[in-house]
């Protein structure tokens, strides 16, 4: 198997694509928006807590997807547990430089590893939505206000 | 029956008509399995075009200097050869579409939509492609019409009874395709055209794969409406066909408004051109018209009984090393089918097989194919496609399985 495609698949994506961490509805959410690739089909909804002081007090996703947008919304709540709206946002920015194939010098050390797991991705340009779609979700819940939806 | 058709199948002489086929993906030969999406062109085609562009090329109806004279006469030659193609009765049947996706658009407009009142039923199949639901979608949208679906059996067979069954009084149209791009499976059009006739309901078959896989007589099927494309027949994109019956074109409002598909044009009134003219407003895709035509001509000198033969050996082949895999589902087993194989590797994402098996030089389609509502049907959010095509071989079904289970030694 071709070095790319061992290092797009590793172990620790499949891992999380098959135990996904943070699954299922959040009962208490205050912000959930849904992401969708209609050239695939697949969805997420991302689940989140907000507090008074703008941090995330919880997180979760459910959805169906790919290897790649399920492994990567899992590793989203990981990392998003905690973080304020500012550092989140930070984070997805570090993030969206990694699927496409450059350096994010901004990142914290300890982020920057965990997120360069996906880095992968961006030798394979057709998949770099599937690895973003999570994301996407995320940002556009924080932007709706409270518990909005949107597509 | 020519020379040619009693010659032996010779798949690999025909693959060095293919130029593309001889290059390489991520380092591996290519294996092209995404024909169902599209088929590759060969050097007839290709060539057609060139010369045409290079030595007669002009604007088409128009003109009286010579070019434009030579051009015509092409482009009303491709006409008649896929008049030719599809068995019409007559050139005026075929009407020139950028492909299968607006020749039903066409009829949707021209022939459906004035004959609904709210209320007033279309019957279509749940493996309809999505070009053949959301023309439907639109008239149901803004005049009431109401989409009734027929569902087919776990095998992906169509009963043309349950088409029958389906029709009421107020049923104005069945839209059906010939072969489903996704299970393969061919329908009966001619029993389905025979019971929707009895009932008086005319029946516009999609034949964006069927006219790819077999021989197709409109007149015999007596079908009302046939819709092809050029690209997955081995011609251009952009170009594509509308077969309908000379007493139905007649009765049609035109499609789109400009030149070429009016009769006269005066400040306060226009008329309009017979049809075909009157739905091909614009330039329209001239060198296209050429290519197909070549196309076509590529096709039936090889014969489409043998390409048919050719590519149903393989699917067969395929089918069946698939099934002897662990973990893979094979969706469409009808008896009567195409070369056409959607599978799942239990516990793999399409995507991510079709990236993998992409890595090994093989393409094929993941996802749910313009086909939610069969997806829905079968409870799976997508399936991998693999379609052959009369240059596949049997060592490219091998590599399909061998790709296949390298994905599963990935996913463990």
């Amino acid at each position: 198997m071709d070095q790319n495609l061992r290092e797009l698949y590793q172990e620790i994506i499949l891992d999380h694509s098959r135990h996904p961490r943070h699954f299922g509805a959040l009962a208490d959410a205050n912000h959930i928006a849904e992401g969708h690739n209609p050239l695939c089909g697949d969805r997420v909804k991302v689940y989140l807590q907000v507090d008074a002081d703008n941090r995330i007090t919880d997180v979760s996703f459910e959805g169906r997807g790919c290897a790649i947008s399920v492994a990567s919304a899992s590793l989203m709540t990981d990392l998003l547990k905690g973080r304020s709206i500012a550092e989140s946002e930070h984070l997805m920015g570090g993030f969206l430089q990694l699927v496409k194939g450059e350096d994010a010098p901004d990142l914290p050390p300890d982020d920057r590893e965990q997120l360069e797991v996906m880095a992968g991705v961006s030798a394979f340009p057709m998949r770099v939505k599937c690895a973003t779609l999570a994301w996407h979700a995320m940002k556009s819940a924080l932007d709706s206000g409270s518990v909005a939806k949107t597509q | 029956m020519n020379e040619a058709n009693t010659a032996a199948y010779d798949v690999v002489a025909l693959r060095r008509d293919f130029p593309i086929l001889s290059r390489q993906v991520h380092g591996r030969p290519l294996v092209y399995l995404d024909n169902a999406a599209s088929a590759q062109k060969p050097k007839a085609v290709i060539d057609a075009m060139t010369n045409f562009l290079t030595t007669e090329y002009a604007n088409v109806h128009r003109g009286v200097h010579y070019l434009s004279g030579v051009a015509t006469e092409r482009y009303e030659e491709a006409r008649r050869r896929i008049q030719r193609f599809l068995n019409a009765a007559h050139e005026e049947e075929i009407v020139y579409t950028k492909g299968g996706t607006e020749a039903i658009n066409l009829v949707a407009s021209s022939f459906l939509s004035p004959r609904i009142e709210p209320g007033d039923e279309i019957v279509l199949s749940i493996m309809e492609h999505h070009a053949n639901i959301v023309p439907w979608h639109f008239l149901r949208e803004r005049q009431g019409a109401v989409l009734k679906w027929v569902d087919v059996s776990d095998l992906g067979e169509l009963d043309p009874a349950d088409i029958a069954r389906a029709i009421t009084p107020r049923t104005k149209l069945v839209a059906i395709s010939h072969m489903s791009n996704v299970l393969g499976t061919a329908t009966d059009l001619r029993e389905i055209v025979r019971l929707a006739h009895e009932r008086g309901v005319p029946v516009l078959a999609d034949g964006c794969q069927g006219a790819v896989h077999g021989n197709v007589d409109v007149q015999a099927l007596d079908v009302d409406f046939y819709a092809i494309t050029g690209h997955k027949l081995y011609g251009p994109t952009g170009i594509g066909a509308l077969y309908g019956k000379r007493a139905h074109l007649k009765t049609m409002r035109p499609y789109q408004g400009g030149g070429e598909m009016i009769r006269e044009v005066t400040r306060d009134r226009v008329t309009y051109a017979d049809a075909p003219m009157r739905f091909e407003a614009g330039t329209p895709a001239i060198t296209e018209t050429v290519g197909l035509a070549a196309a076509l001509d590529y096709v039936e000198t090889i014969g489409r009984d043998r390409i048919a033969r050719h590519e149903m050996e393989l699917c067969r082949a395929a089918t069946r090393k698939l099934k002897e895999m662990n973990g893979v589902r094979i969706y469409g087993e009808a008896a009567d089918k195409g070369p056409i194989i959607s599978f799942e590797a239990i516990g793999i994402h399409a995507h991510d097989l079709a990236t993998i098996l992409d890595r090994e030089g093989v393409a094929v389609r993941g996802g749910h194919h313009c086909a939610q509502p069969l997806m829905e049907r079968f409870n799976v959010a997508g399936t991998a496609r693999a379609s052959f095509a009369l240059y596949n071989t049997m060592d490219e079904v091998d590599a399909l399985v061998a790709a296949v289970g390298e994905a599963r030694k990935v996913f463990g």
